[in-house]
């Protein structure tokens, strides 16, 4: 027997009492867990995103939300595929390549996933991850990224991707990208049935750590017919000079664009920065309502315990157990909660992050390990302050007057 | 001198004024005494066992034990005593309800940190001897009230205490026994030589006292 074995089999004994114990301190470590892994990934890709896209300006109709411009162009409204022609056609100066896209959510052998239509050879030359150093990419990233973008991107050109993906791209072929190959189990030469029309796989992506991965790309026409959705597309990414947006070209963009919003990505990457910085925010303000909420719970938790084994200190005490052994029965009690509070509101936290992250904020979350220490010491540092004043209370009973009731 | 009370006086606040719970007690133990304590109710009895060792503290007096006095000490020094010195035994058995008959009478092992080993022969022998050897893993709820007062015994004597302090141990007991559990007291005290401090209001067990103090309003009489 010892003083730990004593409040484990107490623990034990009065089991059902310890989920009442535990809820507030697991759901509010739960909630902090959440909301960071999703806010971490979030962080992770506006850095990543910036080093990748290879287009710096987005066309988008007018309805279109950029609240998260990962999936500002899924489901989104269209705007007519002339405004391609009218871009081309006009004297605006700057506008080094341009990529249309049309993209839906579509289900897929039973599973959702994202397609987007592309016209091949400018949307491959658009993105510097797809050529081996674009030369266009290379440029934009020392000229027009934002500084915060360190992410390295990944060591992604494949000799063999090569621009060959553009000649390939006929109509009937598609690229997956790897998420959504894994999840489909798709393989390259392999084929696969859109919308009641059979496609073949001509390249699984490399994994690249943004929207990408999630992604089937089709034919832009194929797409439009597909759809039923002719000659429209849900954006226009263009590939603008950096001289030229600061002289401007955005402006001269949407004045022959009616009905468009025209926004440079770093306009729409602070956005989504502004929203990661909201979101620190909140999980500040959560943090300390969790440590009162939490801690107070604990306390009336363990309160309620001390109250409840009343007697049972009183006979400690009477058997020569000092002050700081009732200390130690109920920190220690105290302890254990913490740690098993921590523990459970890490896994809550992290399988919602998991399985809503990709719903609300359109991405997918992976599990944070680190989390998993911090949860502990948050959790056990809010139990034990919340048991620190009725286990003083506790060592402070008179034993003799709690040892008569019975 | 093993155990000596002077002038002893315990007050309770009572209507604005004072109840005197103990009036100026004095009484001698000596070793290996087995002492009755009687008296009516509300005479000061349980007061007076439980006031010796610091579960209650005294308003005046002297108390003496093994020489050295302890009326003035520290509540940790007291609490020592206890653990090494005093098993206590009560009319309500006192056990721990979730804990089972060994891990019950394990619990003064584990307070002075006696090894696992250790306090597990020590336990089982004892519980041999109280004969509750094939209800060590029982709930006290799943013993009778004669059981789990041999459990409160084997849990006072299982650490060699060298005074055992019973306040009306056969008072829930029928009989029967109470005959039982006084002849075992009977016999800790003979063959271990360890005193005891009996407080109770049957005459049958008053009979076993070698020494015997009667207290009447929180006064000795004899
Ligand atoms: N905590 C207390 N507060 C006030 N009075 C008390 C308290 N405990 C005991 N008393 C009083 O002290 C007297 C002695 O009580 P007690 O020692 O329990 O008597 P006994 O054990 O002989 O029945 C009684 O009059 C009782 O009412
Ligand atoms: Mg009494």
């Amino acid at each position: 027997m010892t003083i730990l074995k004593l409040v484990f089999i107490e623990l034990w004994k009065r089991k059902s009492q310890l989920i009442t114990g535990l809820l507030a301190i697991t759901l509010g470590i739960a909630v902090i867990v959440g909301i960071q892994s999703v806010s971490v990934v979030s962080e992770q890709n506006v850095a990543r995103n910036l080093d990748n896209l290879g287009a710096n300006i987005l066309v988008l109709p007018q309805g279109a939300s950029i609240d998260n411009y990962y999936t500002s162009d899924i489901d989104a409204p269209t705007l007519p595929m002339d405004y391609v022609e009218r871009i081309l056609t006009s004297t605006i100066a700057g506008v080094d390549n341009m990529s249309p896209k049309l993209t839906r959510r579509v289900k897929v052998g039973g599973q959702s996933v994202v397609l987007t239509g592309i016209l091949p050879k400018s949307e491959i030359a658009s993105k510097p991850l797809w050529q081996s150093s674009g030369l266009l990419g290379s440029e934009l990233k020392t000229a027009c990224a934002p500084s915060q973008s360190t992410t390295k991107s990944h060591g992604l050109e494949d000799e063999k991707l090569k621009r060959k993906a553009i000649d390939t791209l006929n109509t009937t072929d598609c690229i997956a990208g790897s998420q959504v190959a894994k999840l489909l189990k798709l393989q390259a030469g392999g084929s696969i049935n859109i919308l009641g029309k059979d496609f073949k796989v001509v390249k699984i992506l490399p994994e690249t750590g943004t929207i990408d991965d999630d992604r089937i790309f089709a034919n832009l026409k194929d797409v439009q017919t597909l759809l039923g959705i002719e000659n429209q597309v849900s954006a226009i990414e263009i590939m603008g000079c950096c001289n030229a947006i600061s002289e401007g070209l955005l402006g001269k963009l949407r004045n022959i664009l009616p009905d468009t919003r025209v926004t440079s990505i770093n306009q729409i990457v602070s956005t989504q920065i502004e929203t990661n910085q909201l979101m620190k925010k909140v999980t500040l303000v959560m943090l300390i309502i969790i440590f009162f909420v939490g801690g107070i719970s604990i306390g009336n938790y363990i309160w309620a315990n001390v109250n409840e084994r009343k007697r049972e200190i009183g006979i400690l005490r009477m058997m020569g157990a000092g002050r700081s052994t009732i200390y130690r029965m109920f920190l220690l009690k105290a302890l254990i909660l913490g740690i098993a509070g921590g523990i459970l509101g890490y896994i809550l936290g992290t399988l919602a992050g998991v399985i809503l992250g990709p719903y609300f904020a359109g991405i997918l979350v992976k599990p944070v390990y680190m989390y998993l220490v911090w949860s502990i010491i948050l959790s056990v540092a809010i139990s034990l302050a919340g048991s620190l004043f009725p286990t003083y209370l506790a060592a402070k009973f008179d034993p003799h007057s709690n040892l008569q009731e019975d | 001198m093993f155990l000596q009370g002077e002038n002893i006086l315990k007050q309770y606040p009572h209507n604005g004024g004072f109840i005197n719970a103990l009036d100026k007690v004095s009484f001698n133990v000596d070793q290996g005494d087995f002492v009755t304590v009687t008296g009516p109710s509300g005479s000061g009895k349980s007061t007076l066992l439980l006031s010796l060792f610091g579960l209650i503290r005294l308003s005046s007096g002297t108390i003496i034990f093994n020489g050295k006095r302890i009326d003035n000490i520290s509540d940790r020094h007291l609490t020592d005593i206890r653990k090494k010195s005093v098993g206590y035994i009560l009319q309500s058995f006192a056990l721990i309800p979730y804990l089972t008959t060994i891990q019950n009478v394990m619990i003064p092992l584990a307070l002075e940190r006696i090894p696992q080993k250790e306090q597990v022969k020590r336990a089982t022998e004892i519980l041999d001897y109280v004969g509750l050897s094939d209800r060590i893993e029982h709930l006290p709820r799943e013993l009778s009230a004669g059981q789990q007062q041999r459990v409160a015994i084997a849990r006072s004597i299982v650490h060699r205490p060298q005074i055992i302090m019973a306040d009306e141990p056969t008072g829930n007991l029928d009989p029967t026994l109470s005959l039982e559990i006084l002849e075992f007291l009977k016999k800790i005290n003979r063959e271990n030589k360890i005193t005891i401090m009996m407080v109770t209001h049957s005459p049958v067990a008053a009979d076993y006292g070698t020494m015997k103090l009667h207290l009447n309003e929180g006064k000795i009489v004899n």
